[in-house]
């Protein structure tokens, strides 16, 4: 099998008509429509921010909404020249979750701890707000560039090995290198980074991606041998005992970054990813049924061994402890995540306003608990917004992966979309008390270059697919470029 | 491969259905009890001090005793005590992390604008409208107050004053001595509130206590009043002839004698036992033909016993008030207990009152019989000054029918015309009373006491009950001319208007 060339048989006309009655409107004039809302929205939070902290609106408050909103133009403009026909919500969810955390990072900026103090306005480029503003301005950088490079997805199995490789190794190197680089500055067990004088990198942002386009790679090729069946047991069609091999060989990595990394965040991420590709790929349900029993096999041992014999578990099995019960130990172990709770709590339905709040009662809010800090502020009603805004995002990159013909697209689509579900809901789940804390970045929000990065990426990815499953059927030649819709 | 993709579609979205339903559940269901948790101080504090907390006011011309200024800080408002220590117990305070007290505690829903009358308020400030709270109008009198405390204040360490209008309750001056300045326990710098409280709380004279309802005292011969009551009830007049003499030993327990100065023949009338204070008289009346009954129920019915007393509107809520108790006068097998019955009728034994009560005790023999409820809070307003609550004055029990309580009134009249209690008497006004002069039963020097009332035009307009602890010989008498004082205070107050 070539691997460029689509598995499924380009379909008749008629019947792939993915961009039938859209001919005569151009996505790309919603698409403009809707970041320019998404930006009204950003720089309506950052007066209100302003108005309620400094109690006067500074001539300022508007410059990171516009530096927002000629970045994500000039995406705008890109995407028109190089994925015309890509999904036209894609990109303003994005911009919104982005512009959102932007502002959301400010406000915290602007935040003092003293009672005494009124807070004092700060330059647009410094703090958390400014640098995450600058790390935009990269993501989007990065994310033209993977449009411009990759004009066609399927190119990206060409080098699906050495992808595979170096998400390996992307994967591992933090657990390999001396806490000294590695160790997170927030919680000494994580080893999340590589830290280089003054830059630090989280290269498991990246390897999930690499990983992704590996997997999507591997399983199209595999597919026919893995979803042939075994033994049947309780109606379900299970694998034969020899195919297992790669699942297992997934499931043991993902332990390794649970032990080795002490990150069950990616833990999870890593084998949800694969064991949900598996699935999308061999039409099995026997693989996710595998794939949730040896998850939550290992991490019941986990727990269990956390409190047995510590080490490497302990910081696990204390997490579940402190999700059990978030008043264990308030000003210690449970203070984050109970912090998070009270502060969701004292939001309430409509939340206490922009500004308002106390978001920074949660330690680190401006990191894993991002969404908890913004839903003091924003209540129930705006973060049921900020949950449909994200929804939005990843069925639409699902809608991709049904509607693109080929099976290496549907599943690198499928994938993407999945994963960023799976780490939303991980995330969210643990913030909002739903599972145990598991650190992972919320994203598009929670500050950080190399999350916000990867996610531009992967968003970048999308909308490459996208604009393939909606180009129509027979388009002019050389429509890649074209005006003509 | 498009039908697993639709089902990882679905799984997703009841993956983030399960997001939304705990969102419900934290941000809606348990919010209240995330809101009020103990752990979300932080969080409470800057969202309270968000608002203009609302100003309390005292006296005729409305005088503000508490009330917020805004300052440049996080919290954006202050509370402060102009009077500083004048008001300090029964105002009380509003730390930033400590505790409140006094009616910025009872009234705190009201102050803080978080009262259901506030609702539409709290709508408008969603939108970031200016909001305040509530005003509160007390009933105190500033001449009142101010007399009561600057005499309490020079004539001990320790001690109270509790005046109180007759034929409503309302409340006219509250002090107890030490006082203290609230001032320090608001500053927004919590370090320095927290040590200003602690110095407060570890002085051994417990300025932070509210002597005038918090703490309970041997009444002493305060005591001979309800004894009084409750021989009138008895069928007994102020004529009946008692035993008295210069010692009574009842059954079982030792001898009682008169304190010293105080002239009781063997036989003596009831009235000239009270006026002048004649103990072995009332031991033995209490012990040999009252009996603990009758004793417990007079008590019972100014107030003694009653657990859910409190001051500050007439219809409930405010500032707790301690139970004044009599304690057991039974033995085990339920009959009296002679020296015990004996001892407290002269307010010793268990015997235990509030001087709150002691006022109580005073203003319901003053009208009538009739005990009203106790109140501070005139009228509340809110953020716009409109009256939203006036105080309509509730009667609390009805002790003694109106004729024996004329009777127990002129009796009263007489302690004062004739008897220990002559230094509470005042021009302009016919002022009753009753000394008392309490053991403490350690090595504490003695309490002095004074309840007592004022009559203008035949209308009592005023009651008093003022302790000085361990204020030793010359006690009683000292408390009766400050009574007399606070009681021209508030006379005054009332005819300048």
């Amino acid at each position: 099998m070539t691997v460029s060339t689509p598995t499924v048989p380009a379909p008749p006309a008629p019947a792939g008509a993915v961009g039938r009655g859209r001919g005569h409107r151009n996505p790309r004039t919603a698409e403009l429509g809707l970041l320019v809302l998404a930006m009204l929205v950003v720089a309506g939070f950052a007066a209100a921010v302003e108005l309620q902290l400094l109690e006067t609106l500074s001539g300022t408050f508007w410059v990171p909404a516009a530096v927002l909103a000629v970045l994500f133009l000039v995406a705008h403009i890109a995407l028109r020249i190089l994925a015309p026909f890509a999904d036209p919500v894609l990109l303003p969810a994005v911009a919104l979750l982005n512009g959102v955390g932007v502002a959301f990072l400010r406000r915290l900026d602007l935040a003092t701890s003293d009672p005494t103090q009124l807070s004092t306005q700060e330059p647009v480029f410094s703090g958390d707000g400014g640098r995450q503003l600058i790390w935009t301005l990269v993501a989007v950088v990065g994310a033209v560039a993977v449009l411009a490079v990759v004009r066609d997805h399927r190119s990206i199995s060409r080098y699906a090995w050495t992808l595979g490789l170096v998400g390996l190794i992307l994967m591992i190197l933090p657990g390999l290198l001396p806490a000294s680089i590695s160790a997170s500055e927030f919680d000494e067990s994580a080893k999340l980074w590589i830290r280089i004088g003054p830059f630090s990198i989280q290269p498991g942002e990246f390897a999930k991606l690499a990983l992704l386009c590996f997997f999507a790679y591997y399983l199209v090729r595999k597919r026919e041998v893995l979803s042939l069946a075994g033994k049947r047991l309780l109606g379900l069609d299970f694998p034969r005992g020899r195919d297992l091999g790669p699942v297992v060989v997934v499931w043991l990595l993902s332990l390794m970054v649970l032990l080795l990394l002490s990150d069950l965040g990616m833990s999870l991420l890593y084998l949800g990813m694969f064991v949900a590709m598996l699935y999308i790929a061999t039409e099995r349900a026997s693989w996710l049924i595998i794939g949730v029993l040896l998850f939550s096999g290992g991490t019941l041992l986990a727990y269990l061994l956390g409190h047995a014999v510590g080490g490497p578990f302990a910081n696990f099995s204390q997490r579940v402890d402190v999700w059990l019960d978030p008043f264990l130990d308030p000003f210690g172990s449970s203070l984050q995540p109970l912090q998070a709770l009270l502060g969701l709590g004292t939001g309430g339905l409509f939340g206490t306003g922009p500004g308002a709040g106390s978001p920074t009662e949660v330690p680190e809010v401006q990191n894993d608990f991002i969404f908890a800090g913004l839903g003091e502020e924003i209540g129930l009603f705006g973060l049921t917004a900020m949950l449909v805004v994200l929804l939005l995002l990843v069925t639409r990159g699902i809608k991709a992966g049904l509607a693109v013909r080929d099976s290496f697209g549907k599943l690198l689509a499928g994938g993407l979309a999945f994963t960023l579900g799976l780490q939303i809901f991980v995330i969210l789940g643990g913030v909002t008390g739903l599972i145990p804390l598991t650190g992972l970045t919320t994203p598009f929000m929670s500050a950080g270059g190399s999350a916000l990065m990867a996610n531009w990426v992967l968003v970048a990815l999308l909308l490459r697919i996208s604009d393939a499953a909606r180009r129509p059927a027979n388009p002019p030649v050389g429509a890649a470029g074209g005006d003509r819709p | 491969m498009n039908a697993p993709l639709r089902r990882i579609g679905i799984l997703v979205m009841v993956l983030f259905g399960l997001l939304f339903a705990n969102l419900n559940w934290v941000q809606a269901y348990k919010a209240d009890e995330y809101r009020t948790s103990e752990y979300n101080t932080g969080r409470v504090q800057v969202a309270e001090y968000r608002r203009e907390r609302g100003p309390i006011l005292v006296g005729r011309d409305a005088i503000v005793a508490a009330v917020s200024e805004e300052t440049d800080g996080r919290l954006r408002f202050r509370r402060t005590y102009p009077e500083e220590e004048r008001w300090a117990h029964v105002v009380g305070y509003k730390p930033v992390l400590i505790g409140p007290a006094g009616l910025e505690q009872a009234e705190n829903d009201f102050l803080a604008g978080n009262a259901d009358q506030f609702f539409v308020d709290r709508i408008w400030d969603l939108f970031g409208g200016p909001s305040v709270g509530g005003t509160i109008q007390t009933t105190l009198s500033r001449p009142a107050q101010q007399t009561a405390y600057e005499l309490l204040r020079d004539a001990t360490d320790k001690g109270a004053v509790v005046a109180l209008d007759p034929r409503t309750g309302a409340v006219q001056a509250m002090v107890s001595a030490p006082s203290f300045d609230p001032n320090p326990l608001a500053s927004h710098d919590t370090g320095a509130a927290a040590a200003a409280y602690a110095e407060l709380s570890e002085d051994e004279d417990k300025p932070l206590l509210n002597r005038a309802v918090s703490e309970r005292f041997p009444p002493g011969s305060v005591f001979k009043v309800i004894d009084t009551a409750a021989a009138l009830q008895a069928g007994m007049g102020p004529d009946t002839e008692l035993v008295g003499g210069a010692e009574y030993t009842p059954e079982t327990g030792g001898p009682i004698g008169n304190a010293p100065g105080v002239v009781c023949p063997g036989e003596i009338t009831l009235e000239q036992s009270l006026v002048v204070s004649c103990n072995t008289a009332f031991s033995r009346l209490a012990a040999e033909e009252l009996g603990a009954a009758a004793l417990q129920e007079s008590a019972a019915g100014f107030g003694f016993g009653d657990d859910e007393l409190t001051v500050g509107r007439p219809d409930g809520g405010g500032i707790p008030v301690a139970t004044s108790v009599t304690g057991d006068l039974q033995r085990e097998d339920g009959q009296d207990d002679p020296p015990t019955v004996a001892q407290s009728a002269i307010g010793q034994a268990s015997v235990a009152m509030t001087p709150l009560q002691g006022a109580l005790l005073a203003a319901t023999v003053a009208n009538g019989g009739v005990q009203m409820q106790p109140y501070l809070v005139e009228q509340l307003q809110d953020a716009d000054l409109r009256p939203v609550y006036r105080a309509e004055p509730a009667e609390l029990r009805r002790p003694l029918p109106a004729e024996a309580a004329e009777t127990l009134r002129d009796m009263m009249v007489g302690v004062v015309t004739g008897g220990t209690g002559g230094n509470a008497a005042i021009s302009g006004a016919v002022v009753g009373g009753k000394t008392g002069t309490a053991e403490t039963g350690g090595d504490g020097a003695d309490h002095g006491w004074f309840v007592g009332f004022a009559i203008v035009d035949g209308e009592p307009v005023s009651a008093v009950a003022v302790l000085l602890e361990n204020a030793g010989s010359g006690g009683s008498s000292e408390a009766a001319r400050i009574a007399g004082q606070v009681l021209q205070a508030a006379i005054g107050d009332q005819g300048s208007g």
